[in-house]
């Protein structure tokens, strides 16, 4: 069925440039036919689209490894739910994905606006399947997913084992998702620039997939942040990786486009900047997916160099050229229609937000692609670490946590001192008695930074809170409702405000366990001996015993071996928890005959952390067992013995498959058992750091602010129907 | 047999494309609303906005963000500015609904 699929990206590919055509005749002779043909081209790429994945899945639960894709990223002892996953964890593999992915939200859109925006939706039409006709191109001229070889090899390599991680069913897809959907905000904007129609009627169609794509893009790089931390094994749930940054950088531009398309929608101001702003996150989301696929970074998540940097490039400058001259050609039609009222307003607040936001963004940026231009300007790749981001991130983080909890208590146009007083006062009062509880009763006034940040999230708690039980109780006032209900049909009938709120407190949430893990956290990284302990902070960690086991693997592939310790945790002499932290060893690929042993351990290790989390703490290890140096003392870790005894065991030459997986069978029990019996020094990371598991909580109640923000209104639904019976009566009244 | 049944689905998916584009050439001059429902819809949808607006500066005044002064100088803008937009809707109704012949 290969050579399904392949016709299925070139048909694919044919349908998208005739959608593109069939739309741009259409919208210049005026032939609706032509655009609706141009329109269910997106219909059909996502049909088409959809055949040539469920081919390319088919292959990869079949174990059909004539498919490369399938024999570099799967093989028959890979689960069945990581097979699935395999497809999008290689790189066209991932590029079908994107695509398909933007072919059934540009169905999504393109059908809701199919008799709307009749001006804007060819050209926004066009420009969709422009990205369908890119990705689709990248498909079938440049990196295939059904290239095959023949004869199949019996055998696949199996999914790399760090992407073996329940995210990766979720987080890949939901990256691609945010980055997707904003093409849809970007494709209207350029319509709606083209055609000069610079109203807000094409926000207010396209604001739920810009919604969507802040929504799916903060997931996305939530779980990223929660897989690090759980699988990598450095301690940490951020590194500034490139393509950790490529995520958010789009992620940021598109929340200070939600903002600041509000007052937009209600006055008529910031068209320049909002136009820009769709243009830039949807750039960005592109540049996200080119930095993975280029190679031009080095990033844990990085598909390697790659030959589709070129035609990225192309994309890219096109899209930066295109929207440049958009937003010049157009500036006179993007005047405001009004100016600020006042500097004491939510339209000011906002712009605030959407000055800092882009700030970050511009730091996010400048860092991430330094190591690229530092080698323009001095021939030297030279790149920044963490501590030049938390340097200049974590005062505009500061301002930003402020500034949702100054928002929501400000007045739209204007607000006057007297008001301001009176809504601030709570709120800064408890962000009083915040400052001083964190210098009196609870002892962290020894970070400045972080008590700032504890107390501009108090703050947003307070504001919030006085949001809504201010509202609530006009609500109560205004009906009969009982307290509960009124509660929530206040929230019913303003989702937006409401769920914005409650972003807003997401947002500090997650930024206090941001702030006290990054500011009270205590690590060691040390090699212990089996009985020898250490102090991480007010805990006291022992190395009691080393573990072993070994995972049967009667296909000779992906064999798995597992060392690791029990790890005692005890605080003032009173058990806490026990840590298990491991490591395990997938042989390195391929493997070479008479090196096993050595390859066996050079091979993929994959960290296992032990993990204590609670809402106030997290006590975290993690163990790399062998090949390691002894750091403070420079002693090498005496894996020989481990080695020698070992190599015993096996022939010195492994002619075949079937005697490397006898020789596995043999050797790997040997290793464990030794390894356990005369455990040599471990290297361990030990991490008590506190109120991290706030961060995930904060993560889940964004979520569900923005599922409150996103979705629509039982008033809207039902005037959506009325309009549509409306617009029916009508138009039959007008055939009679 | 592969070759057959992969014959098939291109054969499939063929068909149904050009069924698909060639849809609305098909159904020339049955379908499709009115050129003008297009305004009404951006009208109606300026109208919700605009009452959605109204509604914001109430919620504002009722939670204790604007003065009295403010919030009445505010409400009669925006109300002012919602009669344009059904002024407009009004003007567009009679065009929508004449008769065709």
């Amino acid at each position: 069925m290969a050579i399904v699929g392949r016709i299925a990206l070139a048909i694919a590919l044919v349908v998208a440039l005739y959608g593109i055509a069939a739309a741009l005749y259409g919208a210049h002779r005026g032939r609706r036919d032509w655009v609706d043909s141009g329109r269910r081209s997106i219909y059909c790429l996502a049909a088409i689209l959809t055949v040539a994945i469920a081919i390319l899945e088919i292959a990869f639960i079949r174990n059909d490894f004539a498919y490369n894709t399938v024999a570099n990223t799967s093989s028959t002892t890979t689960p069945l739910l990581y097979r699935v996953a395999a497809m999008w964890s290689s790189q066209e593999g991932s590029l079908l994905l994107w695509v398909w992915l933007l072919s059934i939200w540009a169905s999504v859109a393109t059908f809701i606006t199919r008799n709307r925006l009749r001006d804007i939706v060819p050209y926004a039409t066009s420009v969709l399947l422009g990205f369908g006709a890119f990705f689709s191109m990248l498909l079938v001229f440049f990196d295939s997913p059904f290239a095959q070889t023949h004869p199949a090899p019996v055998e696949g390599a199996g999914l790399d084992p760090l992407l073996r991680n329940p995210s990766m069913l979720i987080h890949p897809p939901m990256l691609y998702s945010g980055y997707t959907f904003f093409t849809i905000p970007f494709a209207f904007a350029v319509g709606a620039l083209i055609v000069r129609r610079v109203d807000a009627d094409w926000i207010r169609v396209t604001r739920r997939f810009a919604l969507a794509s802040w929504l799916f893009l903060g997931i996305g790089v939530i779980l990223g942040a929660r897989w690090a931390y759980y699988e990598l094994g450095w301690g940490g749930y951020w590194g500034w990786d490139p393509v950790e940054n490529a995520a958010l950088m789009p992620w940021l531009i598109s929340t200070a486009f939600l903002h600041s398309v509000m007052i937009q929608e209600k006055r008529g101001m910031l068209k320049i900047w909002n136009a820009s702003l769709v243009l830039g996150a949807s750039t960005l989301a592109i540049v996200g997916t080119f930095l993975v696929r280029s190679g031009v970074l080095n990033s844990i998540h990085a598909f390697g160099a790659s030959t589709l940097g070129i035609p990225f490039v192309i994309l890219i400058a096109t899209m930066v050229g295109g929207s440049v001259y958009l937003v010049v050609s157009r500036r006179e039609v993007l005047r405001s229609e009004h100016t600020l009222d006042s500097l004491l307003s939510r339209e000011a607040a906002f712009l605030m937000n959407n000055i800092v936001l882009v700030g970050l963004c511009f730091v996010v940026f400048w860092g991430t692609f330094f190591p690229l231009i530092s080698k323009a300007v001095t021939g030297t790749s030279a790149s920044v670490g963490p501590p030049w981001f938390d340097r200049y991130t974590a005062p505009l983080a500061l301002v930003l946590v402020l500034l949702a909890g100054i928002g929501p208590v400000i007045a739209w146009r204007r607000a006057t001192l007297a008001n301001a007083r009176r809504n601030f006062a709570v709120p800064l009062a408890a962000a009083g008695l915040m400052a001083i509880a964190a210098f009196t009763v609870v002892p962290i006034g020894s970070s400045i930074g972080a008590v700032a940040l504890f107390c501009a999230a108090v703050f947003v708690f307070a504001s919030v809170a006085q949001e809504f039980w201010r509202g609530w109780r006009v609500r109560r006032a205004t009906s009969s409702e009982s307290p509960p209900v009124a509660l929530v049909s206040m929230v019913r009938r303003n989702r937006r405000r409401y769920g914005g709120y409650i972003v807003h407190v997401g947002i500090a949430v997650l930024f206090i366990g941001v702030a006290a893990s990054a500011s009270f956290q205590h690590e060691q990284e040390l090699n212990l001996r089996v009985g020898q302990s250490v102090r991480v902070g007010a805990f006291t960690m022992k190395y009691v015993r080393a573990t072993g086991s070994v995972v049967n693997d009667p296909n000779h592939t992906g064999a798995t071996m597992t060392l690791g310790a029990v790890v005692r945790v005890s605080r003032d002499g009173h058990y806490v928890t026990t840590l298990r932290p491991s490591a395990g060893y997938f042989p390195a690929s391929p493997i070479l005959p008479g090196q096993v042993v050595a390859d066996l351990i050079s091979g993929d290790a994959v960290d296992q952390i032990g993990l204590h989390s609670t809402w106030r703490r997290d006590l975290w290890a993690s163990i790399k067992p062998l090949g390691t140096t002894i750091p403070t003392l420079g002693i090498p870790v005496p894996e020989a013995a481990l080695v020698t005894t070992a190599d015993k065991l096996i022939p010195p030459n492994l002619p075949s498959v079937d005697q490397l997986g006898l020789a596995y069978a043999k050797l790997l029990p040997a290793i464990v058992k030794h390894y356990v019996k005369y455990p040599p020094p471990a290297s361990f990371t030990l991490i008590a750091s506190p109120l991290v598991m706030w961060i995930w909580i904060g993560g889940l109640i964004v979520f569900l602010g923005g599922l409150t923000a996103i979705w629509p209104s039982p008033s809207a639904l039902r005037s959506r129907v009325r309009a549509r019976y409306l617009a029916r009566v009508a138009q039959e009244l007008g055939r009679a | 047999m592969t070759a057959l049944l992969a014959a098939l689905v291109v054969a499939v998916l063929l068909v149904f494309v050009m069924w698909v584009l060639s849809g609305p050439f098909r159904a020339r001059g049955t379908g499709g609303e009115p050129a003008d429902s297009d305004a009404r819809r951006a009208l109606e949808s300026a109208k919700q906005a605009k009452y959605a607006e109204i509604r914001d500066n109430e919620t504002d005044y009722g939670t204790g963000k604007l003065s009295d002064e403010d919030f009445r100088a505010v409400d009669r803008q925006l109300r002012a500015e919602a009669v344009e937009i059904l002024r407009a809707i009004d003007e567009l109704e009679p065009q929508i609904s004449a008769p065709t012949d």
